[in-house]
């Protein structure tokens, strides 16, 4: 199997905040890998310069043995790794369709095209539409995104991130701000791509983690303090000490 | 093809009734509205070049007057010295060659200044576009063969086979047909794949990104391509006005294109149609009714754009579409 991503030593720091602290981190091929951590302990910063829009002070991120530390976040996409957000982003003034088509737009050749209209391109209409109906949202596909609720913009992030097609899937806190019912589903939806790609899941709903997770760790402080199975996890006193105690 | 919207018809209503009203004026022997609508139509095909970068792209640009500048400098430069000997590589008043020329000096100086503009953001974008093209301004009246700050006589119009521009209404059913095809070709590009990640960029950098599109690249040819035909435009206002001098790259001419765009609708087909004859039919009214124009046109133009979103476009169709 081998570990499709590995990070080692990230720091970077925001003026006197060290959001990243010698940060070390492998996630191993088509595992679900799991961060928790304490708001501001670090985990969008670290999505931040894995997935390319932030870059580390010091540190090395290596995908497939490859070093990606430098690169762009569009050079990355082509390489495999998708991300979606904690703060939903999409393109607000577009239609729901058009957001989807638009990530699968960028997995099928060029874009430098400009005669043929892109709305009249099957394969990207009917891939983004079976995306919708995949998370429930296929009756919403030709709103404005702007109309949608924060539920159905989670979903619509989702979405983005399955028509990547990417092999590394990093999700911000997908569940962030959902009602019960609807993170019901998102579990159910990790639970049925789990094991086809690999995926770093930050996510603060307990529950979800452990029920989800091959492995977690455990960051606090830009550091990652812990990593192991859900059991291991459970039962690391530095972790229950750090972070799970609390409850 | 698309299905026509609400927006489409717009433009093609208003793109009708250019087509038919000046030269029905003109038979009238209102020789005044043929002109106001020449340079109406002119000024169309300008902003909806600089509605691809500033409408569908959210570029900024500040700076477009100086396309309009180069394009009627590359009509008055190959006529000077056509007349005057020297250059004689460019020496003539081929139209295709003048026009070839605009729009090929307008593309390069939009790819290299788009490399560095595009590099930067909001306001920084605005004032390094409006830099470049007082550039170009200053650059112009420092030459004195051509004029420098007084301008540049055209004595002789393009030539092309079997048109006359010196005819006003040959003149400006070109101006208008280049108008039609230039709007065709904003909408196809604007819908292509294309125009698909342009929109996307305005609206969500950072996703665009993600996704894998360097949103920069697609700027730089937005950009290009929109410099381009403003060349083209200015090319057809140099041989409209048959005067040319630096003051048309002046940065309030820049603001009157975007003022346009904006008026019209921007991210509309229709927008800088409508904006343009508002715009030129408002100044024309106004100032021949008070010296003081420039304050009610201020605050008309002021209150379209706070309160109309979207707008004269916006206002007609009911609804703003991407
Ligand atoms: N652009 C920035 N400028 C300055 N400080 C920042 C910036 N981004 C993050 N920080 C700081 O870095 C620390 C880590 O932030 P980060 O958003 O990565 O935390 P997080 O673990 O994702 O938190 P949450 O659970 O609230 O999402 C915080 O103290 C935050 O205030
Ligand atoms: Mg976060």
């Amino acid at each position: 199997m081998g570990d499709i991503l590995r990070a080692e030593g990230l720091n970077k720091s925001f003026g006197g905040i060290k959001a990243t602290d010698d940060l070390h981190l492998a996630v191993a091929t088509n595992e679900l890998h799991a961060i928790i951590g304490p708001n501001g302990a670090g985990k969008t910063t670290l999505i931040g310069q894995l997935s390319g829009l932030q870059y580390p002070d010091t540190g090395t991120i290596y995908y497939k043995d490859r070093d990606i530390t430098r690169l762009p976040a569009h050079r990355r996409a082509p390489l495999g790794i998708a991300r979606s957000f904690q703060i939903t982003s999409l393109v607000m003034e577009m239609s729901v369709i058009d957001n989807i088509a638009l990530a699968l737009q960028a997995k099928s050749g060029h874009s430098f095209r400009f005669f043929r209209p892109a709305r009249s391109e099957k394969a990207l209409r009917d891939g983004a539409m079976a995306l919708l109906e995949r998370v429930g949202l296929g009756a919403k596909a030709h709103m404005p995104t702007v109309a949608l609720s924060h539920g159905e913009h989670r979903n619509m992030e989702i979405a983005i991130a399955l028509g990547a097609q990417a092999e590394l899937m990093l999700l911000d806190e997908p569940m962030a701000g959902l009602g019960a019912e609807e993170s019901l589903q998102m579990v159910e939806l990790l639970q049925s791509i789990k094991g086809q790609h690999s995926i770093l899941l930050i996510e603060h709903d307990m529950d979800a983690v452990f029920a989800l997770a091959d492995r977690i760790s455990v960051l606090v402080y830009g550091h990652i303090i812990a990593t192991g199975t859900p059991d291991e996890i459970r039962s690391n006193e530095a972790v229950q000490h750090a972070y799970l105690g609390e409850e | 093809m698309e299905r026509i919207s609400r927006q489409d018809w717009i433009a093609i209503i208003v793109l009708a009734l250019l087509a038919v009203l000046p030269p029905l004026f003109l038979s009238m022997g209102q020789s005044f509205w043929m002109d106001l609508a020449t340079r109406l139509v002119i000024l169309a095909i300008a902003a909806s070049s600089l509605n691809l970068v500033l409408g569908y792209g959210g570029l900024v640009s500040f700076g477009h007057a100086a396309f309009v500048g180069l394009g009627a400098y590359a009509v008055g430069i190959p006529a000077h010295h056509w007349l005057y000997g020297g250059m004689d590589p460019i020496a003539t008043t081929n139209g295709f060659v003048q026009i070839g020329l605009a729009v090929g000096v307008c593309a390069l100086f939009a790819l290299v200044t788009g490399l560095i503009c595009l590099r930067t953001r909001g306001v920084y974008f605005i004032m390094i576009t409006m830099a470049f093209a007082q550039m170009v301004y200053y650059g112009i009246v420092s030459i004195e063969e051509y004029g420098g700050d007084d301008g540049l006589v055209i004595d002789s119009r393009s030539e092309f086979p079997g048109i006359s521009l010196d005819d006003p209404l040959q003149l400006y059913l070109l101006a208008w047909a280049s108008l039609v095809v230039v709007v065709v070709l904003v909408r196809m590009i604007v819908n292509s794949r294309f125009g698909m990640v342009l929109k996307g960029g305005k609206g969500n950098e950072q996703r665009m990104a993600t996704l894998g599109f360097n949103i920069y690249a697609y700027r730089l040819v937005a950009y290009v391509i929109s410099g381009a035909i403003c060349g083209y435009a200015g090319a057809l206002l140099g041989n409209f006005t048959t005067f040319i001098s630096p003051e048309m790259m002046d940065w309030g001419r820049s603001g009157e294109l975007m003022f346009m765009v904006i008026l019209g609708g921007a991210a509309t087909l229709a927008g800088p149609i409508l904006g343009a004859t508002v715009f030129i039919v408002l100044e024309e009214a106004l100032s021949s009714w008070t010296v003081y124009w420039h304050l009610p046109f201020g605050l008309f133009l002021i209150l379209v754009v706070l309160y109309v979103r979207g707008g004269l476009t916006g206002l007609l169709s009911g609804k703003k579409e991407d």
